[in-house]
């Protein structure tokens, strides 16, 4: 072929190329952007609205007065259940499932079963809550109904973050163990887990921050969004943060528009805190075998 | 287990025998009792999803008992809060959740697939580090966060050039939903064109192919299965969000295909439901479980089938 026509085409497509990588960036960072705007706007409307009052108010009717005092300390009721259940739940389905289980049917089927929990949408584990704590087992619109409809929606992340943990034990230190005499479960107590435990830690965080940002199942549940006191004990009712957003959000008055902002910006904060504990953690304590 | 020094230190072998079986004891029932307990808790995840299965179908069951299952499937008119005719035909709210979710696809699919060929093809390994990350507090962001975007940013913005927008449309939500979900398709598809091997990268570029023309002709169609899955459970995702469409979407079921209009999803409808006064044991309550019913076994059609295709079209190398 001529010498001129191949380099020629050779430089169109280098263009071409060239383009099409710019178009790629731009959209990598669309969403970036978008998010970055989206968010200045959320704090520019929150400023003068979000101080010390706003946290240590209870909800109101009039707009200056609305504080979030009952969902942030709802979210900390709520985050008492869930991190316990969800986390022995998750861990213990992950130790049977890497230690334990024999390959076989059972296993693959259970293992399946998980990985499609993850994608049921999180209403619907609302109406499960609804017919099953709410109703049949009478625990009401109560932190414990709400804080165990969690665990159910966030324990299969914590399953799948603590299989990878175990995963990542080499298998010299199990070996190293049995040759001590150690018996498989002081192994797995006492060498797999204490290595396995940051790996652990960090998908609980993540599937905690999960359940505090959570709405739509408790919206289901019939968590209130207006109440003006916190719970006293785990079969109380209350209200958490992303609710009473929620609430101040549908209201027609444009004040509450800058209360909803000031709430969002409170949940965003204490999620970044949450998640902030997460990678410190895995920083930190994260080996490398 | 230091040696044993004072007075009550075993003397005879037998003794010590006796003496460590004691020790043992509790031990070795743990050793016994642990995996049967570890199954227990790997078991409860059955469980669960055989609850969601119950729990939906014998409600379901009720609400076919008073409404019947051809009206259900074949009307268009949702009209539960009519008393005098009332109609339960699903198509408003399906068609109002296919409004959503397609819009959001048109918009995410495009830009999760640019961004997985930019991270995946040209980022260097500094870029990745830094842009992945970013893309996954996108991800974390609560939903009713997003719904507010919607209501009370994207809303007014869209109104300014289309000047017909209601305040509550199926534009808008599906916009902010796109939004959402570009980080999902964005990083599934990563995963997918990463995990083909550089060697047929360099095959193609030492016969003269250019980075695009690489990414293009030789990674995606390698990658296609994994592209494919995580576009399904992007619309599984889409099909199954809440917040969103229930801040912004409006509660009007209409059998329309207008985006500028109000619509109500199958989610929002839920909501709705659960949110106002509708008593425990009417016709209303039970037709949640019925349109719960639809949602989940559109959604889990759409991760069994995300899984089929990843595994059954794999390319393997």
């Amino acid at each position: 072929m001529d010498k001129l026509l191949v380099s020629k085409r050779m430089k169109g497509r280098l263009v071409q190329n060239a383009i099409l990588q710019a178009i790629f960036f731009f959209a990598t960072v669309l969403g970036l952007i978008a998010l970055m705007l989206l968010l200045s706007h959320v704090v520019m409307q929150a400023i003068g609205w979000l101080d010390g009052d706003f946290l240590n108010n209870f909800p109101s009717r009039r707009p200056e007065e609305a504080g979030m005092k009952s969902g942030l300390i709802g979210s900390l009721w709520l985050m008492m259940i869930v991190a316990p259940v969800s986390f022995i739940l998750g861990v213990g389905t992950a130790i049977y499932l890497e230690e334990y289980a024999l390959k076989n049917r059972f296993t693959a089927f259970i293992q399946t079963n998980i990985s499609n929990l993850t994608g049921v949408p999180s209403i619907v584990f609302g109406l499960l809550g609804l017919t099953i704590f709410v109703r049949e087992l009478g625990l009401g619109r109560s932190v414990l109904a709400a804080g165990l409809t969690m665990s159910l929606l966030v324990f299969p992340v914590i399953v799948v973050a603590a299989q990878e943990a175990i995963r990542a034990v080499p298998q010299q230190l199990r070996e190293a163990s049995y040759a001590m005499g150690a018996t498989k479960w002081q192994t797995i107590c006492r060498v797999v887990l204490p290595a396995a435990l940051p790996g652990m830690l960090t998908g609980a965080i993540l599937a905690l921050s999960r359940a505090v940002g959570e709405t739509a199942p408790l919206v289901v549940l019939g968590i209130p969004t207006f109440i003006a006191y916190l719970p006293s004990g785990v079969l109380d009712t209350f209200t958490v943060m992303p609710l009473q957003i929620y609430n101040w959000t549908g209201r027609p008055q444009e004040e509450f528009q800058h209360v909803a902002a000031a709430g969002i910006v409170v949940l965003l904060g204490f999620l970044i805190m949450m998640n902030s504990v997460a990678v410190l953690i895995r920083n930190k304590f994260q080996k490398r075998f | 287990m230091g040696i044993p020094t004072n007075q009550e230190q075993p003397f005879s072998v037998r003794e010590m025998i006796v003496e460590n079986q004691r020790r043992q004891h509790w031990p070795k029932r743990m050793e016994k009792i642990a995996p049967k307990l570890l199954f227990t808790l790997a078991a409860l995840s059955v469980l669960v999803t055989l609850g969601i299965l119950f729990t939906l179908l014998f409600e379901t069951i009720e609400f076919f008992r008073r409404v019947s299952i051809v009206e259900f499937v074949t009307s268009k008119e949702w009209l539960p809060w009519n008393e005098e005719h009332g109609s339960f035909g699903v198509a408003p709210l399906v068609t109002g959740t296919l409004l959503t979710t397609g819009i959001a696809m048109l918009f995410a699919v495009p830009i999760g697939l640019a961004s997985a060929i930019y991270l995946s093809e040209y980022a260097s390994e500094r870029t990745r580090r830094i842009i992945k990350p970013a893309l996954e507090v996108l991800a974390g962001i609560p939903t009713i966060v997003y719904g507010f975007f919607a209501l009370t940013i994207v809303t007014p913005l869209l109104q300014n050039v289309i000047p017909d927008l209601e305040i509550f449309n199926a534009l808008s939500p599906g916009l902010v939903m796109g939004i959402m979900i570009i980080p999902m398709i964005a990083s599934l598809s990563e995963d997918a064109m990463s995990a083909v091997p550089n060697s047929i990268r360099e095959g193609a570029l030492a016969l003269g192919a250019t980075k695009l023309e690489v990414a293009l002709k030789v990674v995606l169609p390698a990658a296609a299965s994994g592209v494919i899955a995580s576009v399904i459970l992007g619309i599984s995702r889409a099909v199954g969000e809440t917040m969103i469409v229930a801040v912004a979407g409006g509660s009007s079921p209409e059998f329309t295909f207008d985006v500028t209009k109000s619509i109500q999803t199958l989610t929002a409808y839920i909501v709705q439901v659960t949110t106002g006064d509708a008593g425990y044991g009417t016709t209303i309550y039970y037709s949640i479980y019925a349109v719960g019913m639809t949602l989940f076994l559109f959604t889990l059609v759409m991760n069994v089938l995300a899984q089929y295709i990843s595994r059954r079209f794999r390319e393997e190398y």
